[in-house]
Protein backbone atom coordinates (compact mmCIF):
# COMPACT_ATOMS: atom_id res chain seq x y z
CA UNK A 1 0.00 0.00 0.00
CA UNK A 2 1.41 3.12 -0.84
CA UNK A 3 1.15 6.51 1.01
CA UNK A 4 -1.11 8.26 -2.00
CA UNK A 5 -3.09 5.08 -0.60
CA UNK A 6 -2.79 5.40 2.88
CA UNK A 7 -3.29 8.88 3.20
CA UNK A 8 -7.08 9.39 2.45
CA UNK A 9 -8.04 6.75 4.69
CA UNK A 10 -5.50 7.63 7.36
CA UNK A 11 -7.48 11.55 7.04
CA UNK A 12 -10.62 10.08 7.34
CA UNK A 13 -10.61 7.80 10.08
CA UNK A 14 -9.05 10.43 12.02
CA UNK A 15 -11.89 12.48 11.02
CA UNK A 16 -14.12 10.41 12.53
CA UNK A 17 -12.84 9.55 15.68
CA UNK A 18 -12.06 13.15 16.07
CA UNK A 19 -16.00 13.38 15.43
CA UNK A 20 -16.99 10.67 18.12
CA UNK A 21 -14.13 11.30 20.88
CA UNK A 22 -15.65 15.74 19.96
CA UNK A 23 -19.14 14.62 20.56
CA UNK A 24 -18.84 12.78 23.21
CA UNK A 25 -16.56 14.64 25.20
CA UNK A 26 -19.77 17.29 25.23
CA UNK A 27 -22.12 15.16 26.34
CA UNK A 28 -19.79 13.46 28.91
CA UNK A 29 -19.18 17.11 30.53
CA UNK A 30 -22.85 17.60 29.95
CA UNK A 31 -24.13 14.98 31.88
CA UNK A 32 -20.95 14.04 34.32
CA UNK A 33 -20.15 17.02 35.61
CA UNK A 34 -23.61 17.59 37.41
CA UNK A 35 -23.31 14.02 38.60
CA UNK A 36 -20.00 14.41 39.78
CA UNK A 37 -21.49 17.70 41.80
CA UNK A 38 -24.17 16.04 42.99
CA UNK A 39 -22.11 13.11 44.67
CA UNK A 40 -20.63 15.59 46.47
CA UNK A 41 -23.46 18.03 47.38
CA UNK A 42 -25.59 15.24 48.24
CA UNK A 43 -23.03 13.28 50.52
CA UNK A 44 -22.63 13.55 54.50
CA UNK A 45 -21.33 16.44 55.50
CA UNK A 46 -22.39 17.93 52.07
CA UNK A 47 -24.07 20.73 51.13
CA UNK A 48 -26.95 19.61 51.00
CA UNK A 49 -26.95 16.20 52.76
CA UNK A 50 -28.86 13.61 50.99
CA UNK A 51 -27.51 10.22 52.08
CA UNK A 52 -29.91 8.12 49.96
CA UNK A 53 -29.57 9.76 46.83
CA UNK A 54 -25.96 9.94 46.97
CA UNK A 55 -25.62 5.79 47.84
CA UNK A 56 -28.19 5.43 44.47
CA UNK A 57 -26.53 7.75 42.63
CA UNK A 58 -22.93 5.77 43.45
CA UNK A 59 -24.15 2.46 42.97
CA UNK A 60 -25.54 3.57 39.41
CA UNK A 61 -22.09 4.72 39.02
CA UNK A 62 -20.08 2.18 40.05
CA UNK A 63 -22.08 -0.44 38.02
CA UNK A 64 -21.03 1.91 34.64
CA UNK A 65 -17.88 1.86 35.37
CA UNK A 66 -17.74 -2.17 35.96
CA UNK A 67 -18.92 -2.44 32.62
CA UNK A 68 -16.05 -3.10 30.01
CA UNK A 69 -17.12 -0.35 26.80
CA UNK A 70 -17.37 -3.40 24.25
CA UNK A 71 -19.92 -5.56 26.43
CA UNK A 72 -21.65 -1.60 27.57
CA UNK A 73 -21.46 -0.83 23.86
CA UNK A 74 -23.87 -3.86 23.10
CA UNK A 75 -25.53 -3.89 25.96
CA UNK A 76 -27.58 -0.32 25.63
CA UNK A 77 -28.08 -0.95 21.99
CA UNK A 78 -32.14 -0.63 23.04
CA UNK A 79 -31.25 2.84 24.35
CA UNK A 80 -28.95 3.70 21.51
CA UNK A 81 -31.46 3.32 19.06
CA UNK A 82 -33.69 4.88 21.15
CA UNK A 83 -31.59 7.85 21.49
CA UNK A 84 -30.52 8.36 17.77
CA UNK A 85 -33.01 6.17 15.60
CA UNK A 86 -30.30 3.67 14.16
CA UNK A 87 -27.50 1.94 16.07
CA UNK A 88 -24.62 1.60 13.37
CA UNK A 89 -22.37 4.86 12.11
CA UNK A 90 -20.66 7.25 13.95
CA UNK A 91 -23.80 9.26 15.72
CA UNK A 92 -25.08 5.91 16.77
CA UNK A 93 -21.13 5.31 18.60
CA UNK A 94 -21.56 8.77 20.54
CA UNK A 95 -24.82 7.17 23.00
CA UNK A 96 -22.22 4.49 24.54
CA UNK A 97 -19.72 6.48 24.44
CA UNK A 98 -20.74 8.86 26.69
CA UNK A 99 -22.93 6.44 28.67
CA UNK A 100 -19.89 5.00 28.98
CA UNK A 101 -17.39 8.37 30.04
CA UNK A 102 -20.06 9.68 32.49
CA UNK A 103 -19.85 7.26 35.55
CA UNK A 104 -15.86 7.76 34.90
CA UNK A 105 -15.80 11.50 34.57
CA UNK A 106 -18.46 11.85 37.40
CA UNK A 107 -16.25 10.01 39.91
CA UNK A 108 -13.16 12.40 38.97
CA UNK A 109 -15.04 15.24 39.04
CA UNK A 110 -15.97 14.12 42.80
CA UNK A 111 -12.49 13.92 43.83
CA UNK A 112 -11.70 16.81 42.07
CA UNK A 113 -14.36 18.51 44.03
CA UNK A 114 -13.71 17.21 47.40
CA UNK A 115 -9.91 18.54 46.71
CA UNK A 116 -11.30 22.03 47.86
CA UNK A 117 -10.51 22.81 51.09
CA UNK A 118 -13.98 22.62 54.13
CA UNK A 119 -12.43 25.83 55.29
CA UNK A 120 -13.05 27.78 52.12
CA UNK A 121 -16.46 26.46 51.79
CA UNK A 122 -17.74 27.37 55.67
CA UNK A 123 -15.98 30.72 54.74
CA UNK A 124 -18.54 31.30 51.67
CA UNK A 125 -20.99 29.62 54.30
CA UNK A 126 -20.45 32.59 56.68
CA UNK A 127 -20.58 34.46 54.55
CA UNK A 128 -24.32 34.08 53.54
CA UNK A 129 -23.50 32.56 50.06
CA UNK A 130 -26.62 30.12 48.62
CA UNK A 131 -25.70 26.52 47.69
CA UNK A 132 -25.53 27.14 44.25
CA UNK A 133 -23.46 30.11 44.65
CA UNK A 134 -21.25 28.17 46.63
CA UNK A 135 -21.24 25.66 43.72
CA UNK A 136 -21.05 27.88 41.04
CA UNK A 137 -18.46 30.92 42.61
CA UNK A 138 -16.31 28.66 44.59
CA UNK A 139 -16.26 24.93 44.67
CA UNK A 140 -16.38 24.51 40.85
CA UNK A 141 -13.70 27.28 40.36
CA UNK A 142 -11.60 25.99 42.93
CA UNK A 143 -11.37 22.45 41.71
CA UNK A 144 -10.77 24.38 38.11
CA UNK A 145 -7.42 22.56 37.71
CA UNK A 146 -8.43 18.96 38.77
CA UNK A 147 -11.10 19.32 36.35
CA UNK A 148 -9.23 19.92 33.71
CA UNK A 149 -7.30 17.03 34.62
CA UNK A 150 -10.13 14.83 34.54
CA UNK A 151 -10.83 15.84 31.80
CA UNK A 152 -8.18 15.59 29.98
CA UNK A 153 -8.11 11.07 31.45
CA UNK A 154 -11.57 10.72 30.07
CA UNK A 155 -11.12 12.26 26.67
CA UNK A 156 -7.91 9.89 26.43
CA UNK A 157 -10.08 6.89 27.54
CA UNK A 158 -12.52 7.86 25.04
CA UNK A 159 -10.50 8.29 22.16
CA UNK A 160 -9.33 4.10 23.56
CA UNK A 161 -12.97 3.45 23.75
CA UNK A 162 -13.86 5.02 20.07
CA UNK A 163 -11.48 2.07 18.73
CA UNK A 164 -13.51 -0.30 19.58
CA UNK A 165 -16.47 1.62 17.99
CA UNK A 166 -15.68 0.04 14.62
CA UNK A 167 -17.65 -3.64 15.79
CA UNK A 168 -20.69 -1.27 15.31
CA UNK A 169 -19.75 1.00 12.52
CA UNK A 170 -18.79 3.75 13.94
CA UNK A 171 -15.56 4.00 11.71
CA UNK A 172 -12.46 5.76 13.30
CA UNK A 173 -8.91 5.20 13.21
CA UNK A 174 -9.38 1.89 15.72
CA UNK A 175 -11.59 0.02 13.04
CA UNK A 176 -8.85 1.05 10.56
CA UNK A 177 -6.24 -0.87 12.28
CA UNK A 178 -8.17 -3.76 12.73
CA UNK A 179 -10.02 -3.85 8.88
CA UNK A 180 -6.78 -2.78 7.09
CA UNK A 181 -4.17 -3.70 9.25
CA UNK A 182 -4.86 -7.29 11.43
CA UNK A 183 -7.85 -8.58 8.57
CA UNK A 184 -5.33 -7.41 5.44
CA UNK A 185 -1.85 -7.47 6.45
CA UNK A 186 -1.01 -3.93 5.87
CA UNK A 187 1.56 -3.57 8.58
CA UNK A 188 2.50 -0.25 7.43
CA UNK A 189 -1.15 0.91 7.66
CA UNK A 190 -1.33 -0.50 11.20
CA UNK A 191 2.13 1.08 12.61
CA UNK A 192 1.28 4.53 10.58
CA UNK A 193 -2.56 4.23 12.60
CA UNK A 194 -0.42 3.57 15.95
CA UNK A 195 1.42 6.58 15.55
CA UNK A 196 -1.13 8.87 15.01
CA UNK A 197 -3.03 7.61 17.42
CA UNK A 198 0.05 7.85 20.08
CA UNK A 199 0.47 11.66 18.38
CA UNK A 200 -2.86 12.47 19.03
CA UNK A 201 -3.17 11.20 22.70
CA UNK A 202 0.35 13.34 23.34
CA UNK A 203 -0.96 16.23 22.01
CA UNK A 204 -4.21 15.71 24.16
CA UNK A 205 -2.26 15.55 27.73
CA UNK A 206 0.02 18.21 27.26
CA UNK A 207 -2.62 20.23 25.86
CA UNK A 208 -4.65 19.28 29.33
CA UNK A 209 -1.45 19.92 31.44
CA UNK A 210 -1.01 23.11 30.19
CA UNK A 211 -4.03 24.14 30.83
CA UNK A 212 -4.30 22.72 34.12
CA UNK A 213 -0.69 24.44 34.96
CA UNK A 214 -2.41 27.94 33.77
CA UNK A 215 -5.11 27.47 36.15
CA UNK A 216 -3.25 26.37 38.90
CA UNK A 217 -2.37 29.24 41.55
CA UNK A 218 -1.19 27.66 44.12
CA UNK A 219 2.48 27.34 42.85
CA UNK B 1 -24.60 42.73 70.78
CA UNK B 2 -24.39 38.92 70.66
CA UNK B 3 -26.92 36.94 73.08
CA UNK B 4 -26.14 33.37 73.07
CA UNK B 5 -27.95 30.79 75.63
CA UNK B 6 -28.18 27.53 77.09
CA UNK B 7 -26.32 25.98 74.27
CA UNK B 8 -25.66 22.87 74.41
CA UNK B 9 -23.95 20.81 71.45
CA UNK B 10 -22.43 17.20 71.38
CA UNK B 11 -20.82 15.03 68.69
CA UNK B 12 -21.33 11.74 69.69
CA UNK B 13 -20.28 11.14 73.27
CA UNK B 14 -18.52 13.67 73.54
CA UNK B 15 -19.73 17.67 74.90
CA UNK B 16 -18.75 20.34 73.01
CA UNK B 17 -20.68 23.17 74.20
CA UNK B 18 -22.40 22.09 77.66
CA UNK B 19 -24.78 24.48 78.69
CA UNK B 20 -23.05 27.91 77.49
CA UNK B 21 -24.54 31.63 77.98
CA UNK B 22 -22.54 34.55 76.51
CA UNK B 23 -23.53 38.05 76.36
CA UNK B 24 -20.92 40.01 74.17
CA UNK B 25 -21.51 43.84 74.02
CA UNK B 26 -21.89 46.33 71.53
CA UNK B 27 -18.63 47.96 70.77
CA UNK B 28 -16.65 45.59 73.15
CA UNK B 29 -14.02 43.15 71.90
CA UNK B 30 -14.84 39.87 73.74
CA UNK B 31 -12.35 36.98 73.58
CA UNK B 32 -12.69 33.55 74.42
CA UNK B 33 -9.52 31.60 75.89
CA UNK B 34 -9.30 28.14 75.87
CA UNK B 35 -6.97 24.93 75.18
CA UNK B 36 -7.67 23.06 72.27
CA UNK B 37 -10.68 20.41 72.51
CA UNK B 38 -12.22 23.27 75.30
CA UNK B 39 -15.11 24.01 72.73
CA UNK B 40 -14.37 27.67 71.92
CA UNK B 41 -14.33 27.21 68.02
CA UNK B 42 -17.98 25.07 68.85
CA UNK B 43 -18.95 28.29 70.51
CA UNK B 44 -17.67 30.77 67.74
CA UNK B 45 -19.06 28.46 65.16
CA UNK B 46 -22.41 28.20 66.36
CA UNK B 47 -22.61 32.24 66.88
CA UNK B 48 -23.38 32.64 63.06
CA UNK B 49 -24.80 28.63 62.88
CA UNK B 50 -22.06 27.17 60.94
CA UNK B 51 -22.51 24.52 63.56
CA UNK B 52 -26.19 24.26 64.64
CA UNK B 53 -26.34 23.79 68.68
CA UNK B 54 -28.43 21.12 69.76
CA UNK B 55 -30.27 23.06 72.19
CA UNK B 56 -30.52 26.84 73.10
CA UNK B 57 -30.69 30.22 71.66
CA UNK B 58 -28.37 32.54 69.60
CA UNK B 59 -29.18 36.29 69.11
CA UNK B 60 -27.54 39.30 67.03
CA UNK B 61 -27.72 42.03 66.56
CA UNK B 62 -31.40 41.46 67.95
CA UNK B 63 -32.59 38.38 65.38
CA UNK B 64 -32.92 35.06 67.13
CA UNK B 65 -30.83 33.47 64.08
CA UNK B 66 -31.79 29.89 65.81
CA UNK B 67 -35.33 30.46 64.69
CA UNK B 68 -34.46 31.23 60.89
CA UNK B 69 -35.26 29.45 58.21
CA UNK B 70 -32.24 29.04 55.87
CA UNK B 71 -32.76 31.68 53.45
CA UNK B 72 -33.29 34.33 56.23
CA UNK B 73 -30.00 33.00 57.86
CA UNK B 74 -28.26 33.44 54.93
CA UNK B 75 -29.24 37.15 54.61
CA UNK B 76 -28.19 37.76 58.23
CA UNK B 77 -25.08 35.96 58.02
CA UNK B 78 -24.24 38.62 55.66
CA UNK B 79 -24.10 41.37 58.27
CA UNK B 80 -21.90 38.58 60.64
CA UNK B 81 -18.20 39.59 59.20
CA UNK B 82 -15.50 36.25 59.80
CA UNK B 83 -12.17 35.80 59.75
CA UNK B 84 -10.41 32.29 59.58
CA UNK B 85 -7.04 30.69 60.54
CA UNK B 86 -5.65 29.36 57.75
CA UNK B 87 -7.58 32.57 56.12
CA UNK B 88 -10.08 30.51 53.68
CA UNK B 89 -8.74 32.57 50.73
CA UNK B 90 -10.49 31.89 47.09
CA UNK B 91 -6.74 30.89 45.33
CA UNK B 92 -8.84 31.03 41.70
CA UNK B 93 -9.73 34.71 42.57
CA UNK B 94 -7.34 37.51 42.61
CA UNK B 95 -7.28 39.84 46.09
CA UNK B 96 -9.49 42.04 45.10
CA UNK B 97 -11.71 39.12 43.77
CA UNK B 98 -11.72 37.79 46.71
CA UNK B 99 -12.85 40.62 48.66
CA UNK B 100 -15.69 41.15 45.96
CA UNK B 101 -17.20 37.99 46.66
CA UNK B 102 -19.67 38.74 49.17
CA UNK B 103 -20.88 41.83 47.70
CA UNK B 104 -21.18 39.89 44.68
CA UNK B 105 -23.48 36.95 47.13
CA UNK B 106 -25.54 40.40 47.83
CA UNK B 107 -26.13 41.44 44.35
CA UNK B 108 -24.41 44.36 44.47
CA UNK B 109 -23.76 46.12 41.13
CA UNK B 110 -20.01 45.88 39.63
CA UNK B 111 -19.34 49.35 39.59
CA UNK B 112 -20.39 49.81 43.73
CA UNK B 113 -18.30 46.62 43.84
CA UNK B 114 -15.46 47.77 42.63
CA UNK B 115 -15.70 51.03 44.57
CA UNK B 116 -16.32 49.63 48.09
CA UNK B 117 -13.12 47.30 47.18
CA UNK B 118 -10.99 49.70 46.70
CA UNK B 119 -11.98 51.52 49.68
CA UNK B 120 -11.89 47.99 51.86
CA UNK B 121 -8.18 47.35 50.59
CA UNK B 122 -6.81 50.77 51.36
CA UNK B 123 -8.61 50.09 54.98
CA UNK B 124 -6.45 47.23 56.03
CA UNK B 125 -3.36 48.83 54.31
CA UNK B 126 -3.82 46.22 51.07
CA UNK B 127 -4.39 49.17 48.46
CA UNK B 128 -2.88 48.85 45.33
CA UNK B 129 -2.61 44.92 46.10
CA UNK B 130 -6.05 43.69 44.15
CA UNK B 131 -4.30 42.34 41.25
CA UNK B 132 -2.18 40.12 43.12
CA UNK B 133 -2.99 36.60 43.52
CA UNK B 134 -3.15 35.11 47.30
CA UNK B 135 -0.41 32.98 47.10
CA UNK B 136 2.00 35.92 46.01
CA UNK B 137 1.29 37.46 49.59
CA UNK B 138 2.40 36.65 53.09
CA UNK B 139 0.71 35.28 55.66
CA UNK B 140 -0.46 39.05 57.58
CA UNK B 141 -1.14 40.38 54.18
CA UNK B 142 -3.09 37.54 53.36
CA UNK B 143 -5.43 37.29 57.04
CA UNK B 144 -5.94 41.46 55.90
CA UNK B 145 -7.58 40.16 53.00
CA UNK B 146 -9.41 38.07 55.07
CA UNK B 147 -10.42 41.25 57.30
CA UNK B 148 -11.34 43.55 54.21
CA UNK B 149 -13.62 40.54 53.00
CA UNK B 150 -15.55 40.11 55.92
CA UNK B 151 -15.99 43.75 56.43
CA UNK B 152 -17.46 44.32 52.84
CA UNK B 153 -21.14 43.38 54.19
CA UNK B 154 -20.88 46.47 57.04
CA UNK B 155 -21.09 43.54 59.69
CA UNK B 156 -22.35 44.63 62.77
CA UNK B 157 -20.07 41.69 63.99
CA UNK B 158 -16.80 40.26 63.36
CA UNK B 159 -15.86 36.96 64.24
CA UNK B 160 -12.43 35.79 64.77
CA UNK B 161 -11.57 31.86 64.67
CA UNK B 162 -8.03 32.24 65.53
CA UNK B 163 -7.15 34.52 63.33
CA UNK B 164 -3.46 35.28 64.07
CA UNK B 165 -2.84 31.61 65.45
CA UNK B 166 -0.99 30.79 62.19
CA UNK B 167 0.71 34.08 61.99
CA UNK B 168 4.62 35.01 63.86
CA UNK B 169 4.68 37.24 66.46
CA UNK B 170 5.23 40.64 64.64
CA UNK B 171 2.85 39.75 61.91
CA UNK B 172 0.25 38.84 64.85
CA UNK B 173 0.60 42.39 66.79
CA UNK B 174 0.00 44.43 63.57
CA UNK B 175 -3.14 42.28 62.68
CA UNK B 176 -4.20 42.57 66.44
CA UNK B 177 -3.27 46.43 65.99
CA UNK B 178 -5.88 46.64 63.06
CA UNK B 179 -8.42 44.88 64.37
CA UNK B 180 -8.44 47.10 67.40
CA UNK B 181 -8.26 50.08 65.11
CA UNK B 182 -11.02 48.90 63.42
CA UNK B 183 -13.36 48.52 66.81
CA UNK B 184 -12.10 52.02 67.45
CA UNK B 185 -12.86 53.51 64.21
CA UNK B 186 -16.09 51.51 63.11
CA UNK B 187 -17.40 50.79 66.34
CA UNK B 188 -17.11 47.07 65.09
CA UNK B 189 -18.08 44.18 67.67
CA UNK B 190 -15.25 41.39 67.84
CA UNK B 191 -15.84 38.28 69.10
CA UNK B 192 -12.35 36.16 69.08
CA UNK B 193 -11.38 32.53 70.17
CA UNK B 194 -7.95 32.30 71.11
CA UNK B 195 -5.63 29.57 72.99
CA UNK B 196 -3.23 32.89 72.89
CA UNK B 197 -3.05 34.89 76.57
CA UNK B 198 -1.23 37.39 74.79
CA UNK B 199 -3.96 38.19 72.44
CA UNK B 200 -6.40 38.59 75.80
CA UNK B 201 -4.11 41.02 77.31
CA UNK B 202 -3.52 42.96 74.05
CA UNK B 203 -6.97 43.72 72.66
CA UNK B 204 -9.66 42.79 74.64
CA UNK B 205 -11.88 44.56 76.84
CA UNK B 206 -13.58 41.26 78.04
CA UNK B 207 -12.94 37.42 78.14
CA UNK B 208 -14.48 34.21 78.49
CA UNK B 209 -12.19 31.09 79.96
CA UNK B 210 -13.24 27.83 78.49
CA UNK B 211 -12.62 24.20 79.45
CA UNK B 212 -14.54 21.32 79.01
CA UNK B 213 -17.05 23.56 76.96
CA UNK B 214 -17.89 25.24 80.08
CA UNK B 215 -17.23 28.95 80.52
CA UNK B 216 -15.18 29.18 83.71
CA UNK B 217 -14.91 32.17 84.15
CA UNK B 218 -16.42 35.35 82.40
CA UNK B 219 -16.70 39.15 82.50
CA UNK B 220 -14.70 42.34 82.12
CA UNK B 221 -11.12 42.09 82.30
CA UNK B 222 -10.87 45.06 84.48
CA UNK B 223 -13.75 43.65 86.44
CA UNK B 224 -11.74 40.29 86.53
CA UNK B 225 -8.15 41.67 87.48
CA UNK B 226 -10.03 43.03 91.15
CA UNK B 227 -11.97 39.90 91.74
CA UNK B 228 -10.08 37.37 93.96
CA UNK B 229 -9.26 34.13 93.57
CA UNK B 230 -9.76 35.11 89.61
CA UNK B 231 -8.23 32.57 87.48
CA UNK B 232 -7.45 35.27 84.97
CA UNK B 233 -5.59 37.07 87.13
CA UNK B 234 -3.76 33.81 88.14
CA UNK B 235 -3.18 32.65 84.51
CA UNK B 236 -2.00 36.08 83.49
CA UNK B 237 0.94 37.01 85.96
CA UNK B 238 3.83 34.41 86.50
CA UNK B 239 3.50 33.73 90.34
CA UNK B 240 4.03 30.27 91.33
CA UNK B 241 0.63 29.14 92.38
CA UNK B 242 -0.59 28.18 95.09
CA UNK B 243 0.70 30.78 97.19
CA UNK B 244 2.85 29.58 99.81
CA UNK B 245 1.26 29.86 103.31
CA UNK B 246 0.86 33.51 105.26
CA UNK B 247 2.12 35.09 101.84
CA UNK B 248 0.29 38.12 100.41
CA UNK B 249 -0.32 38.69 97.38
CA UNK B 250 -1.21 42.05 95.99
CA UNK B 251 -3.23 43.34 93.00
CA UNK B 252 -3.25 46.65 91.99
CA UNK B 253 -4.47 48.75 88.82
CA UNK B 254 -4.12 52.26 87.77
CA UNK B 255 -0.55 54.08 88.03
CA UNK B 256 1.18 50.61 88.48
CA UNK B 257 4.36 53.01 89.90
CA UNK B 258 2.70 54.13 93.29
CA UNK B 259 4.88 53.62 95.55
CA UNK B 260 2.81 51.92 98.00
CA UNK B 261 5.05 49.19 99.56
CA UNK B 262 7.08 52.08 100.39
CA UNK B 263 4.27 54.02 101.97
CA UNK B 264 3.27 50.67 103.90
CA UNK B 265 6.67 50.04 105.41
CA UNK B 266 7.39 54.35 106.46
CA UNK B 267 3.57 54.02 108.24
CA UNK B 268 3.65 50.56 110.42
CA UNK B 269 6.09 49.16 111.81
CA UNK B 270 6.39 45.89 109.37
CA UNK B 271 9.25 44.48 107.37
CA UNK B 272 8.19 42.98 103.61
CA UNK B 273 10.10 41.20 102.35
CA UNK B 274 9.21 40.55 98.38
CA UNK B 275 8.02 36.81 96.96
CA UNK B 276 7.66 37.60 93.31
CA UNK B 277 5.73 40.00 91.01
CA UNK B 278 5.24 41.82 87.55
CA UNK B 279 3.73 43.95 85.89
CA UNK B 280 1.56 43.69 82.75
CA UNK B 281 0.58 45.52 80.27
CA UNK B 282 -3.82 45.39 79.55
CA UNK B 283 -5.92 46.53 76.70
CA UNK B 284 -7.46 48.65 79.85
CA UNK B 285 -3.99 49.62 81.43
CA UNK B 286 -1.07 48.88 83.62
CA UNK B 287 -2.05 46.08 86.01
CA UNK B 288 0.40 45.35 88.70
CA UNK B 289 0.87 41.92 91.00
CA UNK B 290 3.63 41.42 93.70
CA UNK B 291 4.22 38.72 95.84
CA UNK B 292 4.92 39.82 99.41
CA UNK B 293 5.63 37.97 103.59
CA UNK B 294 4.69 40.54 105.84
CA UNK B 295 5.93 40.48 109.52
CA UNK B 296 4.97 43.06 112.17
CA UNK B 297 2.11 44.62 112.21
CA UNK B 298 0.45 43.05 109.69
CA UNK B 299 -3.14 43.65 110.21
CA UNK B 300 -3.28 47.64 110.39
CA UNK B 301 -0.73 47.68 107.06
CA UNK B 302 -3.36 45.40 104.79
CA UNK B 303 -6.15 47.12 106.07
CA UNK B 304 -4.26 50.41 104.70
CA UNK B 305 -3.38 48.61 101.25
CA UNK B 306 -7.06 47.81 100.85
CA UNK B 307 -8.44 51.11 101.36
CA UNK B 308 -5.76 52.37 98.99
CA UNK B 309 -8.07 50.14 96.57
CA UNK B 310 -5.47 46.95 95.84
CA UNK B 311 -6.99 43.47 95.94
CA UNK B 312 -5.30 41.67 99.04
CA UNK B 313 -5.48 37.89 98.91
CA UNK B 314 -3.80 36.34 101.93
CA UNK B 315 -2.60 32.92 101.47
CA UNK B 316 -3.67 30.57 104.47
Amino acid sequence: MTWDEMAPLLWESTWQTALMVGWSTVFTVLFGLPIGVALVVFDRGGLRPLPVLKSVLGVVVNVGRSLPFIVLMIAIIPFTRLVVGTTIGTAAVVVPLTVGAVPFFARLVETALREVGVDVVQAAQAMGASRTAIVRKVLLPEAMPGLVAGLTVTVVALIGYSAMAGTIGGGGLGDLAVRYGYQRFETLLMIVTVVVLVVIVQLIQSLGDAVARRLSHSK
Amino acid sequence: MIQASGLYKSYGETAALDGVDLHVREGEIYGVLGRSGAGKSTLLRCVNLLERPDRGTVTVAGQELTALRSGELNQARRRIGMIHQHFALLSSRTVAANVAFPLEVMGVARAERERRVAELLDLVGLGGRGGDRPHQLSGGQKQRVGIARALAGDPAVLLSDEATSALDPATTRSILDLLKRLNAELGLTILLITHEMNVIKSVCDSVAIMSGGRIEESGSIAGLIRTPGSRLTREIFPLPEPAPAGSVTLTFTGDPQRPVVSEVVRKFDVEVSILGGSIEDLAGGAVGRLRVALTGEAAPALAYLRERGLLVEVAR
